[in-house]
């Protein structure tokens, strides 16, 4: 419980002091103390909870599933801390921003991480709510902080869609409340996942089926499902990339999150009814149109932060399938996934932030040349996107070979589109890739400062994940398998 | 089967004041004038803040009074008063926007209300409360506040669709569930006032930005992808 | 027994020719008072009438017998509209064919007529009266019989007679359904009537006006006939809704103190309604004619809106 206070009060209080804080060297450093507490905080979490079992307390519950989240979040957010340090620095100098845009920048940015941090460890799926909309309050005028009017546009496309989505869920949420109050002795019944849990047997299947509807349109839209995806590439493109690296790499997993643990509620509720798999069922569907839409989308577009985004898109829809097949192994899978995909992308974001200040541009016509002109920027890309593509011996492949082998035992039918998707996908990255990395670098351009450890790191427990899952995290994983389908893969 | 005439007046008034929630959705929708939008919007949340505080006499509910006067305090002033000032710093208080395709708009806003009603119809068959019907009018008005946000082009008549979208959800909480619990209903409050802070600094950024509100102009991002093609 | 029911529905019909004059000349004096006139007796209606009666009759040589017939076919047609609603009474033995769907009809026979005497003569005013008049009325019908079917479904009937009793029965209670179809039919009423803002009944000023356009070749008795006709249709809007939605003091047991007192009870309805419409009048300003179809759109909506909430707040599963 005390860990738990630390890791949510620091991203509070820091983000009032930094609100306050003028001078940029001070804040950068002090954005990254604070991420590295919190990050201490919630490894302290997880080994408390490796020993407990669960922590239930009034409002918060901390188990397998979230608290290796937490830790992915605090870890991802301490790594993009420390490179967004030097960049935002950068970004000051050629005066794309000021210094009060650098105040709310800092504020902002440990507010976002508190509104991850509630979301992932709250038990009362009201809070959830209000929590992964704080998340788009915070994190909205850091896309339009440019203010170019490209910028804006962005901004105003992310803060309209995802607020009308998240109120959807809303509507979702007040359902499963209205399950949970007509639902058969449980006379005190509130809005705490682990209660609904206990009971989701007795609520009634008809309005948790129009719930999860709701539910999953709500926050698939921020997790970036197509057709509700159309604000993710504006806003990962036109947002300060640090920006990027944080909505790629975290938000859109807490957005996932959510959606499985309504899943798990919504399962138990529909276990004695004619189709127990309908929930299953609504999430391979839109994973799947996720998955192929986003990875055909990835040929057309010309700034190479889009082209990431859309890369996140089809992860997230990769998972969301994934979620949906159910059974041990697709979960475990999909649990693998979500923390590679989360390491690589954040780390590809921070690469191509340097790509984009080397050149001057994000226009991928325009980066050219980069193992030139800077080695280490080169080589991050070229192996960041090489992870993300799914090549072996890299975390990614691991996870969707785990993917692939469980959809060919349950649906061997999408193993085809899963495949094509792959290909598709890959070919599109690798096309835009290749003349970035290795073309004829324009006059004139010079390498920038640029501090490529995070993505080493990052890089690095990718590429370990795939030759070996260490065991304290397999086995932690698994429990999290446990708890999602009751039943271990290990 | 009418139920109607079994209810008490005091209940029946609320039913009378969702009808009327429902009503002012509709005049939101067609209504072309900018501040007597704002206005309609402002006394959809006095009707929602009458409707939760006679929910709470009936149903004797201490708490659902907090969050009628909530309600009251925010989608009735506090809200329609920052629009208010902000429609004046822009100078838009002017402001005439024809709506298209009014009649096409209307037809489908009818059809939004009559598929609202067949949405809901396993939830009112629930045992539920006098309340029960105005589920399909909260869902209603959800859904043609989006419908407000699609068929209008400036921003602010934009945030008043978004807006009575949230006044939708409350009422589909009041109705549904005699509000949800407190810690949620102020984080929800919470949110929306930051929300409504946000889009009067967006309003002011877009219109520095284009020199209008007129959200269609911002179409920048969806050309540069027509190009790549 | 039977026979005093007889004589009530002649009580009744009386009541509309005698009363309608005196209605409109409420209404004047009302709309003069807040205006800060003394204006007209609210017996000049009838004086009005008497004088033109007396009148020689002028028709216009273009003139075919059919302006000669149709204030004759308009006077009655609106004269048996309004026996069909009840003012003092309910289940006379004529209520079986009060039906709201007969008053529809003989209300646009009458102004079909209108609308052809309007063309008939070949001047320019009438025939553009009557074009308005058949725009107003294609638009007011739908809302009309929207708000009627609203009625309607509460009752399980479109006999006026069987919805005014379902409305005594209901006692007091707030319907939003009732409330909707109120304000459409009062809507639709404002423009059948020709009251402001659709049409102004005081002004000769050509290019606004709609009734009195059709009716500037008319004069004499043609004419008495015509504005009498315009004024009970202006007392059956005003009876129906009464009757509908403020039904209090209506009777269904025919002895003479229970119509004694639903006569005083309608009458003080009429004036109360007379007055409003009167101060509604002061307030609002005539619209532009294009304005008007956008009135009688929202009217439809309301009526729409009042189906819709019987459907979904008021049936219960």
């Amino acid at each position: 419980m005390n860990m738990l206070a630390w890791l949510l009060l620091t991203p509070v209080a820091s983000a009032c002091v930094l609100a306050m804080v003028r001078s940029l060297h001070a804040a950068g450093w002090m954005n990254v103390t604070a991420s590295l507490v919190t990050l201490v905080a919630s490894v302290l979490l997880a080994i408390q909870v490796a020993g407990s079992g669960e922590i239930v307390s009034a409002y918060f519950l901390i188990d397998a599933f979230n608290v290796y989240l937490i830790v992915l979040t605090s870890f991802v957010g301490l790594t993009t801390a420390i490179f967004s340090r030097p960049y935002m620095a950068y970004v000051h100098e050629t005066g794309m921003t000021d210094t009060r845009g650098l105040r709310l920048y800092h504020a902002m940015y440990q507010a976002f991480m508190f509104t991850m941090l509630l979301a992932l460890t709250t038990d009362n799926i009201g809070v959830l709510w209000v929590a992964v909309e704080g998340a788009t309050l915070a994190t909205v005028l850091l896309v339009s902080l440019y203010r170019t009017p490209e910028a804006i546009e962005a901004a105003w496309k992310y803060f309209i869609l995802c607020g009308v989505g998240i109120a959807l869920a809303l509507f979702g949420t007040v359902l499963l409340y209205f399950a949970a109050q007509h639902s058969d002795g449980w006379s005190d019944a509130s809005l705490a996942w682990s209660e609904l849990y206990q009971h989701s047997a007795g609520l009634e299947p008809v309005v948790t089926s129009l719930a999860f509807v709701f539910l999953l349109v709500g926050y698939g839209t921020k997790v970036g499902l197509v057709p509700m995806h159309q604000w993710l590439p504006d806003a990962h493109s036109e947002g300060p990339t640090p920006m990027s690296a944080v909505l790629s790499g975290l938000l859109l997993n807490v957005a996932l999150y959510a959606i499985v643990r309504i899943k798990m509620l919504v399962d138990g509720s529909m276990a004695g009814t004619g189709t127990p798999q309908l929930a299953g069922w609504l999430l391979m569907g839109f994973g799947l149109t996720s998955f192929l839409v986003a990875s055909l989308f990835l040929h057309r577009q010309r700034d190479i932060k889009r082209m990431f985004s859309y890369s996140s898109i089809e992860h997230m829809g990769l998972m969301t399938f994934a979620f949906g097949l159910g059974g041990p192994l697709a979960t475990f899978g999909a649990l693998l996934h979500m923390l590679v995909h989360s390491l690589t992308k954040s780390a590809i974001f921070v690469t191509v932030g340097h790509a984009a200040h080397i050149a001057g541009t994000q226009n991928i016509d325009n980066i050219r040349g980069l193992i030139r002109t800077q080695p280490a920027v080169g080589w991050g890309l070229l192996l960041g996107v090489a992870a993300i593509a799914g090549f072996p011996p890299f975390g990614v492949f691991t996870s969707e070979f785990l993917l692939l082998t469980a959809t060919m035992d349950s649906q061997p039918w999408f193993t085809v589109a899963l495949l094509s998707g792959l290909a598709i996908a890959f070919a599109g990255l690798f096309r835009h890739l290749h003349p970035m990395v290795y073309g004829v670098a324009p006059e004139g351009q010079v390498p920038v400062p640029a501090n490529m450890i995070p993505v080493a790191i990052h890089l690095l427990i990718v590429l370990v994940l795939g030759f070996a899952i260490p065991d304290v995290l397999a086995g932690w994983i698994d429990r999290a398998t446990l708890l999602i389908t009751g039943a271990h893969w290990l | 089967m009418n139920v109607a005439s079994e209810l008490s007046l005091l209940q029946q008034t609320v039913l009378i004041a969702a009808a009327l929630v429902l009503f002012l959705s509709f005049v939101l929708l067609a209504q072309p004038r900018l501040l007597a939008a704002i206005r309609a919007f402002a006394w959809q949340g006095g009707l929602l803040a009458l409707i939760t505080g006679l929910v709470a006499t009936v149903n004797a509910e201490a708490h659902l009074f907090v969050s009628a006067l909530l309600t009251l305090a925010l989608k009735a002033i506090l809200i329609p008063w920052m629009l208010h000032r902000l429609t004046r710093r822009l100078e838009l208080e002017r402001h005439l926007e024809a709506v298209k395709h009014a009649a096409f708009v209307q037809i489908v806003a009818v059809a939004l209300v009559l598929f609202s009603y067949w949405l809901v119809l396993p939830i009112i068959q629930q045992d539920l409360g006098f309340t029960r019907n105005i589920v399909a009018v909260s869902l209603a008005v959800v859904l043609l506040g989006l419908w407000v946000m699609i068929t209008r082009q400036q921003a602010v008549f934009q945030v008043l669709g978004f807006m009575s979208i949230e006044n939708g959800l409350f009422l589909a909480a009041v109705s549904a569930t005699e509000g949800m619990p407190l810690v949620v209903e102020l984080g929800i409050a919470f949110d929306v006032l930051v929300a409504m802070v946000l889009f009067g600094v967006f309003f002011l950024r877009i219109h520095n930005s284009i020199d209008s509100l007129d959200v269609d102009r911002l179409n920048r991002l969806h050309e540069r992808l027509e190009d790549s093609r | 027994m039977s026979s005093f029911a007889w004589l009530t529905i002649c009580l009744q019909a009386l009541i509309y020719v005698s009363l309608a004059p005196l209605l409109t000349g409420w209404i004047r004096k009302a709309k003069a008072r807040l205006q800060n006139r003394r204006g007209p007796s609210v017996f000049q209606p009838y004086r009005d009438l008497r004088k033109l009666l007396a009148k020689d009759v002028h028709v216009a040589h273009t003139a075919s017998p059919l302006f000669r017939v149709a204030p004759y076919i308009v006077f009655v047609s609106t004269w048996l509209a309004a026996i069909t609603v009840p003012i003092l009474v309910v289940e006379l033995p004529t209520a079986a064919v009060a039906d709201l769907i007969v008053l529809v009809g003989l209300l646009a026979l009458g102004r079909f007529f209108l609308a052809l005497a309007g063309m008939d003569v070949g001047t320019a005013f009438g025939g553009m009266g009557a074009s308005r008049e058949m725009l107003i009325s294609a638009l007011a019908e739908p809302a009309m019989l929207m708000a009627v079917f609203t009625l309607a479904m509460q009752a399980h009937s479109t006999n006026l007679s069987t919805i005014v009793t379902h409305q005594i029965e209901l006692g007091l209670s707030l319907k939003p359904s009732l409330m909707f179809a109120l304000a459409a039919l009062s809507l639709v009423a404002i423009a059948e009537t020709g009251r402001i803002p659709v049409d102004n009944p005081a002004t000769h000023l050509e290019l606004t006006m709609v009734h009195e356009a059709m009716l500037l070749e008319y004069t004499g008795r043609h004419l008495a006939l015509m504005e009498w006709a315009a004024q009970v249709k202006l007392m059956l809007y005003g009876a129906l809704i009464v009757a509908i939605f403020f039904p209090w003091g209506m009777t269904e047991i025919v002895d003479v103190d229970g119509v004694m007192i639903a006569l005083l009870a309608t009458l003080g309805k009429l004036a109360l309604l007379g007055a409003v419409l009167a101060g509604a009048e002061t307030v609002l300003a005539k619209a532009r004619l294009f304005r008007v179809p956008a009135l009688l759109n929202f009217a439809l909506l309301l009526g729409l809106l009042g189906l819709l909430s019987h459907v979904i707040l008021e049936i219960g599963t």
